[in-house]
């Protein structure tokens, strides 16, 4: 049986600005789901509402994996129960080797009864799956000793989050905009090592304005965002004419929505 | 007094792990509490010391008498100068050997769990039991060379024309309060000449520690590094947990001739009642690299800005320092760079860590004196606040009276690690683990820089104060 993320009525504050207003959402394993709408329409907060991101509150609504109600849990909790953000702006973590960050991560999901101080996955046995994993990728092995997104380029940030997830295998995968700001060859790289690393395992929630991820990772389902909502869910042809005309045709449809939308971008443009 | 206290907040977060002292009846010699010019002299006669010491401890103690207390830094109204031990002796010879070192010390330094550090460098290391050095013995091959490693009180005897032509010539009492009070009535600390093109090419090592409740340790240190000559001096320090305040307030005095290098390294971890009120500075001649690398952990308040002084065309100077700041600390750390001559440069890297409503400020001078032409400098601080409840503070001085210099001041401050710990915890991280990690690499670039056993304690003491953080 294939487990579902489930996403009902979620409505999510930062600080006391309520910015989701009521999103549902089903996601199942093995299904890939595109996720569009403007700069400002909350596609961001969804991703980390659902990773667990503490600043980012849920006053209503709930987010289950496989039954299980996470809406309280820690972001690392939730990752155990194998949720996965591939992240907008990766984090750099000084001093931290990508490698010994990662080892504890893969022990952690692994086994997620793991307490602290208990042992790490073998040491022989990660290299050699990191080492494969960064290949297919075409990494250069040196980045498992560099300090974790320090000094990376924007293209090697993201191909870090895609060798994460590849690490991870999480059951859903949160994809942020994985491919914007990357030259054509870095967004190949990406989309391609997504189509190979998703499959009956994994649901995939993919966040883009562009065209070529979904070309290798083709959505059974779109859904469009606009203020706070999904205003609209279709297959992979609505992705295909948002692409074509842009969001104005959406917004006409959906003026209420539009319009909140058009203050939450004034506001933060402020 | 009672012998073997119990021990406060041995369990909670931030207090100190080795919460044990010894009895307090072994001491050979203890003053009375308190500071007059009676205790100094009583201190100065104990000592065998000649008549210029003793009129220097008085000179120094009115200097200190004269000065207000800093209206800077940290809160020091707890501070009671007359409530305090100023001189205790723990034993009567001095060992030289560790069997004979008596068994209680011996004790102590097991629980510490020192010998790691110790046992591989036994016959370098010496080890300052209160106010005397009660161990320490000089690796043979050291003196062959006549390198001279010995107590502050030894040297002062055994080497007086040395010791006389150096002492109090980088830090004069007059410096600052601090100063005066170490230098009226100090004891103890190392003295080390390591004679023209001599290289020793292992760390030199000693350790310190507070023993006795209400007792000041005010060891001053004095090294001499002749021309072309290298060390690099290590010093850690570990204190029992009192439940009234005590005080350590330091002199390090510092000569690195021309083109020759010196490192000194500390690692204190002071239990979290003592005031840390330290001076330290070196003077640096043509060509000569002096390195600074200092962390800071625990302690109520330390304040200690190590500076260099580039006196002649060529010198280098580098400060590393870490700061940790838990519950109640305030560690006021920074460093001093005076540029007195062309063509010097220095640098700065500091570090700091707030957790659990600790508080840790960057405090530091670089300047320039007029025709100190071509002098480069660059000073980068780093802040790391783990929660909300903590505090970083940046006071970054720059006082150049020349214009052709080159200043760089990056400082990226109040960085509260939130994102950081998300990023960790969304792969599967407990909180623990990240928080435990995200410090661990902030402050890997002073832990490279550490010798080995020492990096490994140096872990060890954050790894401890970071368990708190289990939520
Ligand atoms: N951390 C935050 N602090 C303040 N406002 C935020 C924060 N995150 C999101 N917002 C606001 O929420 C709205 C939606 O933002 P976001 O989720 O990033 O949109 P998208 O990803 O669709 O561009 C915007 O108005 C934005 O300003
Ligand atoms: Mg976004």
């Amino acid at each position: 049986m294939s487990a579902v993320l489930k996403i009902s009525n979620l409505h999510v504050n930062v600080g006391e600005t309520p910015i989701l207003k009521g999103v549902n959402m089903e996601i199942r394993q093995g299904e890939v789901h595109a996720l569009m709408g403007p700069n400002g329409s909350g596609k961001s907060t969804l991703a980390y509402a659902l990773a667990g991101h503490p600043n980012y509150t849920v006053t209503d609504g709930s987010i289950e994996i496989d039954g299980v109600n996470v809406t309280e849990m820690e972001a690392d909790e939730r990752a155990r129960l194998g949720m996965f953000l591939a992240f907008q702006y990766p984090v750099v973590i000084p001093g931290v080797k990508v490698a010994d960050f990662l080892r504890h991560a893969v022990s952690n999901i692994r086994n997620p009864d793991r307490k602290e101080g208990e042992g790490l996955i073998g040491m022989r046995e990660f290299r050699k799956e990191i080492r494969e994993r960064m290949n297919e990728l075409g990494m250069d092995p040196e980045f498992a000793r560099r300090y974790l997104n320090d000094g990376f380029s924007g293209g090697e940030k993201k191909r870090m989050e895609i060798l994460q997830l590849a690490m991870l295998q999480p059951r859903f995968a949160i994809l942020d905009e994985t491919d914007s700001g990357l030259d054509s060859d870095a967004v190949r790289v990406v989309s391609e090592g997504l189509a190979k690393l998703s499959g009956p395992q994994m649901g995939v929630l993919i966040i883009t304005h562009h065209e070529r991820l979904l070309e290798f990772n083709p959505p059974q389902f779109t859904h469009v965002m606009l203020g706070g909502r999904i205003v609209e869910t279709g297959d992979a042809s609505l992705a295909n004419e948002l692409h074509a005309n842009g969001y104005a045709t959406v917004r006409a449809r959906h003026p209420e929505a539009a319009a909140e939308n058009a203050k939450a971008e004034a506001a933060a443009a402020v | 007094m009672s012998t073997d206290t119990p021990v406060k907040n041995d369990v909670e977060f931030g207090s100190y792990k080795y919460g044990f002292h010894d009895s307090m009846d072994n001491y050979a010699f203890k003053s009375r509490k308190g500071l007059d010019a009676q205790i100094v002299r009583q201190i100065s006669e104990l000592k065998n010391e000649p008549a210029w010491m003793t009129e220097f401890r008085l000179e120094s103690l009115a200097i200190f008498e004269s000065r207000p207390m800093p209206n800077w830094g940290g809160d020091m109204t707890d501070l009671n100068f007359q409530d305090i031990f100023y001189y205790m002796k723990a034993a009567n010879e001095q060992e030289t050997s560790w069997e004979d070192v008596p068994e209680e010390i011996r004790r102590t330094y097991d629980r510490l769990g020192i010998p790691e550090a110790e046992k591989k460098y036994l016959s370098g290391v010496k080890a300052q039991y209160d106010s005397e050095v009660v161990y320490g013995s000089l690796q043979e091959d050291l003196s062959k060379q006549g390198v001279i490693f010995t107590d502050t009180d030894s040297a002062l005897r055994d080497h007086p024309e040395l010791f006389r032509e150096y002492f109090g010539t980088v830090i004069p009492p007059g410096d600052n309060k601090f100063a005066a009070l170490n230098s009226a009535v100090w004891s103890g600390g190392s003295f080390i000449y390591v004679p023209k093109g001599v290289k020793i090419e292992f760390p030199l090592q000693a350790y310190f520690r507070i023993n006795s409740q209400n007792m000041g340790q005010f060891e001053r240190t004095l090294i001499i590094v002749d021309e072309g000559a290298a060390i690099h001096y290590v010093e850690g320090c570990t204190a029992p947990t009192y439940s009234s305040n005590s005080l350590h307030s330091a002199v390090v005095e510092i000569i690195v001739k021309r083109g020759a290098r010196c490192r000194y390294t500390t690692i204190q971890n002071w239990s979290s009642n003592v005031y840390n009120l330290v001076t330290k500075r070196a003077m640096a001649y043509g060509d000569s690299l002096m390195e600074w690398i200092d962390g800071n952990l625990g302690s109520k308040l330390t304040m200690k800005y190590p500076a260099i002084w580039l006196m002649e065309p060529g010198a280098r100077g580098e400060t590393l320092s870490i700061a940790f700041a838990g519950e109640g600390q305030h560690q006021d750390a920074g460093a001093k760079m005076v540029h007195c001559a062309p063509n010097t440069s220095s640098r700065i890297i500091s570090k700091s860590i707030s957790k659990s409503g600790g508080r840790s400020s960057y405090r530091g001078l670089v300047k320039v004196h007029k025709d100190a032409v071509n002098c480069r400098s660059n000073v980068v601080c780093d802040a790391l606040i783990l929660d909300p409840a903590s505090r970083s503070d940046t006071y970054p001085y720059i006082e150049v009276e020349e214009e052709n210099v080159a200043i760089e001041h990056e400082a990226s401050v109040s960085k509260i690690a939130e994102e950081q710990l998300f990023y960790l915890m969304s792969r599967g991280l407990s909180e623990a683990e990240a928080s435990a990690m995200i410090v661990t690499g902030f402050i890997e670039p002073l832990v490279k820089e550490l010798p080995m056993e020492y990096a490994v304690e140096l872990n060890r003491l954050i790894e401890l104060q970071m368990e708190g953080s289990v939520g």
